[in-house]
């Protein structure tokens, strides 16, 4: 932290723990089954992948596809891990199959596992396809993630994933309790601390000395590796590391959902993130939390309306029918893609300093580059 | 051999016409990229539009008017794309570029989505086309036949057109050297607009044999078929016509027989469809690993 | 500094009284656009009734799309039949909220999300046994009862109290489709085609192949993926097999292709189908085809002359309710289900004296409704109605119509 003052610091911290108090504030006064939470919770998830996504499209320059597949392994493994033996052993989700998973775990177990399954494969993959640039390394992973959609979805594995079927009956964000008690913890505020746990190590990761040798690799890889810096070894870790936070993603996708299953985790749903990422700007991960919300509160909320007929207080049956929200969203997204391709954030950060600045007008309005503190 | 091959010909059959179809579709991606570096996902929604356009307009007009109508729509639909999406960002980073075009992918599907109410539309059928034939002992239809030929034609038409006009030897300086035949004084946008226009014929061309086929399209029809299309071109070398042909009959006829995997091989379950698209990436990443040009690609130092 | 933290502070207020403060999102009453449907639904708001919300969950777009709209249509009728219920002596207007789930189990969540900000008293729906397994969760956190019309797949009742269902399960249909082949068809060996993922495809070939291996037959299964639209290979499959009979309980959409392909491939085998196919896309793709299908359902057309005449009437007066029942006025067994299914839920309400979805819940157990397709009661395990029987028809490729063949009961 350079230049940055330390008030900077605490009045970001200070920022991030009020939206925190707000959320639960929020969950004690309102309905729970308001909208705002449904926005709130999947907006939470959202930013935790599309911050993994970014840290290897915008900060270490490896252009990959495959975030869906790692949400796929993550959230089966969390389902797999979490479903208690009991209903394992009876026909109650494995109907066609015996289950083959004698033990079941807590939810934070499942959740390290389910980071650690994906992160473990990403091991894998990683190995020969980070060798690929560019979108030779873009269309290998779209592939890997259809490959690995396939095989959960082998009946011969059916015993394990239950074949195509749905999974669930696992421990879903109404099984969370306050620790020691039996308390139930408030649902849209656990899945803001998890993200924003998952968040805060990621950009800890992102100002740390491997940070700075991943942004060396994606300005310039021939200049990184004549100052020393391990490509490979560099590459690879990015790899995992954003693999393991897109599993935990995954997981935390599957508590919100109460059910699972392989074939929405489609090629489709990483172009979704890639959007959302782009939106909030490549290289920023402030900007990806904040398109993030955007995106599920337009897609889940502001816009329902043009889907059932009245928007903006105009009804019209023929003209707001089933599909027209998601043509005028696609119309917005156009939009932002053609007009303001750097994104909400570009590869800045929300920076309070900046904020300052700008509202004293002493000075120009200069955001600090990078290594800022995302709210 | 010849007694296996008769008892499955009818697989081999639907494979060899689903993969003219696809080399059609591959066509576009592998021109486009070898010119703009794109990969333009869009493409494979191109080809659905086309599919919706013979959809309603034949609903009014009679098919011999329709099907030239189709191809000059889906041309000028590729064009619009073109001029509307991806000359803008000309300068702009490569990444941005590709965002469009899964922009536009995206708009062309929820397009589709909201005009056809989210239900599968019944292609109409074309007089000759889809007529049944009987060929040594299965039965298919004519457009089975026709696919493969016309598939050919139109590569060798396109190999020419490459190879002997113009405008094809610009394609080929600006495939090349994108920034030194700019300087040469080729028209850089008027090169792109032809390749664009080529490769949405091909797809309109391409849509009308695969639905004939598969009469019934829907809003993502384009995407499977699209990414497949992609891959074929990969696998075949992208940039070259005839790996992105022969890559896609590859592609298709490995499909198909894996769909018939339990009949053809006698090893039983009905698990290994679930591979049959899969297969076709699996196929693309290893070739990807083992050779990353694809089987007719040039060499190239920086793929980057 | 301070005005800073002021400023953050008030933003932070404001952004949370404007959440707490805001009105549950636009969910509309459904405006059936036929004229006289239109000015009944204006008329309502107009009185001073109180309001009861009733969620309809179904597919408008996806693989089930044109199912989902045509069993839509029935409640919608229904609605229109019947705006008003009489609970405790009070006249509450019925306000239907719509909304779509894609046909996607993915979607679910987020539809069901809706339907319960909106504040709904009772669900209907969905069409398609895998999205209704797939939202049940959410009702069932939101404790409001849900009212299955067509999922036939056992999953979407067993082991919960909130969801209820009014038509035959797969085991039964089963066992219906299998003695159908095994008996009057005559045939030892079936090709089983079901979509991957799918839960009511796979889990009625499941049944089947139970059924049909008890009584002594064999099954050849395949499965195809998503998006798929080749079903050559299967259809070759079954030939070379030497299958008898092709079962393939699949989605409207994937029958169209199925249809055509099997012609120009000359399966040369009867197909099979559940309730799925009784539809009229079934029927615009096999006419003039050498195709010959059977299916299974709930409801025959014809077997309540008032009721369909009625429902034509009113079908007719709209092109848009005419392009959603599919572009004729077939009178679909889903849409005489989905009418039955609104009156059921009144019955409910009434029998609950309340409006209050806990109250309703705990009433579905006793209610019964003699409805066009049948008395409807529930068994006291699952929520499930009580039925044995099971219609059965044949796609008749000339007038492009349904032949009624006679109806199973077992049991």
């Amino acid at each position: 932290m350079k230049k940055k003052s330390k008030l900077e610091l605490w009045i970001a911290f200070g920022a991030i723990a009020l939206i925190y108090i707000a959320v639960a504030v929020l969950e004690q006064t309102v309905d729970a089954n308001h909208i705002i939470f449904t926005v709130l919770k999947k907006g939470a998830i959202y930013s935790l992948v599309a911050v993994s996504m970014n840290l290897l499209n915008g900060f270490t320059g490896l252009f990959s596809l495959g975030q869906a597949g790692f949400m796929l392994i993550g959230a089966y493994t969390y389902s797999i891990f979490t479903m208690p033996v009991e209903v394992k052993m009876t026909e109650q989700v494995y109907k066609y199959y015996a289950s083959a998973i004698h033990f079941d775990t807590g939810i934070f177990i499942g959740l390290v596992c389910a980071g650690l399954a994906a992160a473990l494969f990403a091991a894998l993959i990683g190995l020969p396809v980070l060798r690929l640039k560019s979108d030779y390394l873009a269309i290998a992973t779209i592939g890997f993630a259809e490959i690995i959609r396939a095989i959960f979805q082998w009946d011969v594995l059916g015993p394990v994933t239950n074949g195509a079927n749905v999974m669930r009956e696992y421990l879903d964000l109404t099984d969370v309790k306050i620790p020691f008690t039996d308390i139930p913890f408030p649902p849209t505020l656990y899945v803001f601390l998890a993200a924003g746990v998952c968040i805060a190590l990621i950009v800890l990761l992102i100002n740390s000395s491997y940070g700075r040798a991943f942004k060396a690799i994606r300005d310039d890889e021939i200049a990184a590796e004549a100052m020393g810096i391990n490509l490979f070894k560099h590459k690879e870790m990015s790899f995992i590391i954003s693999s393991f936070f897109a599993g935990v993603s995954g997981a935390l996708l599957a508590m919100y959902q109460y059910t699972v299953q392989a074939a929405q985790f489609k090629s489709a749903m990483t172009y979704e993130i890639l959007l959302i990422v782009v939106i909030g700007g490549i290289g920023s991960v402030s900007g990806s939390c904040i398109a993030s919300f955007l995106y599920i509160a337009a897609s889940e909320w502001w816009l329902r309306g043009l889907d059932m007929g009245k928007f903006l207080g105009i009804e019209s049956a023929s003209l707001f029918r089933s599909g027209f929200r998601r043509f005028v969203f696609s119309i917005i997204i156009m939009l932002i893609v053609l007009f303001f391709s750097k994104g909400l954030m570009g590869d800045k950060e929300i920076s309070f300093g900046g904020l300052i600045r700008r509202f004293n007008r002493n000075k120009p309005a200069k955001t600090a580059k990078g290594g800022g503190i995302d709210a | 051999m010849l007694d296996f091959l008769h008892a499955n010909l009818s697989y081999i059959l639907s494979g060899i016409s689903v993969g003219g179809q696809y080399a059609l579709i591959a066509i576009g991606y592998t021109m486009v990229y070898g010119i703009l570096r794109l990969i333009n996902f869009a493409h494979g929604d191109v080809f659905m539009c086309a599919g919706l356009m013979m959809v309603y307009l034949s609903a009014t007009l009679p098919v011999t008017v329709t099907i030239p109508l189709v191809l000059v729509m889906t041309v000028v639909l590729g064009f619009l794309i073109e001029r509307a999406a991806y000359k803008p960002l000309r300068t702009a980073p490569r990444m941005s570029v590709m965002i469009s075009a899964i922009g536009i992918s995206y708009l062309l599907q929820n397009a589709a989505l909201y005009f056809t109410g989210g239900l599968a539309k019944v292609y109409p059928s074309i007089p000759w086309l889809s007529q049944t034939v009987t060929i040594w002992g299965s039965t298919t239809k004519m457009v089975t036949v026709v696919t493969p030929v016309l598939t050919l034609v139109l590569v060798i038409l396109l190999s020419l057109l490459i190879k002997y006009t113009k405008v094809g030897m610009a394609m080929r300086a600006v495939s090349k050297d994108f920034e030194t035949s700019r300087l040469m004084g080729i028209q850089i946008n008027t090169v792109i607009s032809v390749t664009f226009v080529i490769g949405s014929f091909l797809a309109a061309v391409g849509s009308m044999l695969y639905f004939t086929n598969y009469a019934s399209v829907t809003p993502v029809s384009g995407s499977m078929p699209g990414l497949k299309c992609f891959v074929a071109a990969v696998f075949g070398g992208i940039g070259s016509i005839p790996g992105a042909v022969i890559g896609a009959f590859i592609i298709g006829i490995a499909e198909n027989i894996i769909k018939g995997g339990s009949s053809i091989f006698g090893f039983g379950g009905s698990g290994w469809t679930t591979f049959s698209d899969a297969f076709t990436f699996a196929l693309l990443i290893i070739i990807l690993v083992v050779k990353p040009t694809g089987l007719f690609g040039e060499k190239s130092t920086d793929k980057a | 500094m301070k005005k800073l933290v002021a400023i953050l502070l008030a933003l932070v207020l404001v952004v949370s009284f404007a959440a707490c403060a805001a009105p549950a999102p636009a969910a509309t009453e459904t405006e059936p656009a036929a004229d006289s449907a239109a000015a009944a639904a204006t008329e309502a708001p107009a009185s001073s009734n109180p309001v009861v919300k009733i969620g309809i969950y179904e597919p408008a777009s996806g693989d089930n799309g044109a199912g989902g709209k045509q069993e839509t249509l029935g409640v919608e009728y229904a609605n229109f039949v019947s705006p008003t219920v009489d609970i405790n002596g009070t006249t509450y207007d019925v306000q239907l909220v719509k909304v779509d789930n894609e046909s996607s189990n993915d979607k679910a969540a987020s539809a069901a999300s809706t339907l319960v900000s909106a504040g709904v008293s009772v669900v209907l729906g969905s069409y398609g046994s895998g999205v209704s397994i797939a939202a049940s969760p959410t009702f069932e956190a939101a404790g409001i009862p849900c009212i299955g019309i067509t999922c036939t797949n056992p999953q979407v009742t067993e082991g919960n109290t909130h969801y209820f269902r009014i038509c035959f399960l797969d085991p039964f249909q089963g066992t219906v489709l299998a003695n159908y082949a095994f008996t009057t068809l005559g045939v030892t060996k079936a090709y089983c085609l079901s979509k991957l993922g799918d839960d009511y495809s796979g889990g009625l070939v499941n049944y089947f192949v139970k059924a049909f291996e008890a009584l002594g037959g064999t099954c050849v299964q395949d499965t195809f993926p998503d998006g798929n639209s080749d079903f050559t290979s299967y259809i070759n499959n079954a030939k070379n097999s030497e299958c008898k009979v092709f079962f393939s309980p699949v989605s409207t959409e994937a029958a169209q292709l199925i249809i055509d392909q099997a012609e120009s491939q000359t399966l040369g085998m009867p197909i099979l189908a559940g309730d799925t196919w009784d539809s009229n896309v079934i029927l615009q793709a096999a006419k003039g085809k050498s195709v010959d299908v059977t299916v299974t359902t709930f409801y025959p057309e014809g077997a309540n002359a008032e009721f369909d005449s009625g429902f034509k009437t009113w079908v007719n007066s709209d092109a848009t309710l005419l392009a959603n029942n599919g572009g004729d006025d077939t009178v679909a067994a889903v849409t005489a289900m989905g009418y039955d299914a609104y009156f059921f839920a009144l019955e409910a309400m009434k029998k609950a004296a309340s409006v209050e979805p806990a109250a309703i819940m705990a009433a579905l157990w006793g209610t019964t409704y003699e409805g066009v397709s049948g008395p409807i009661a529930l068994d006291q395990v699952n929520g499930d109605a009580i039925r044995n029987t099971a219609y059965v028809k044949h796609a008749n490729t000339e007038t492009g119509a349904w032949d009624a063949l006679p109806a199973v009961t077992i049991g």
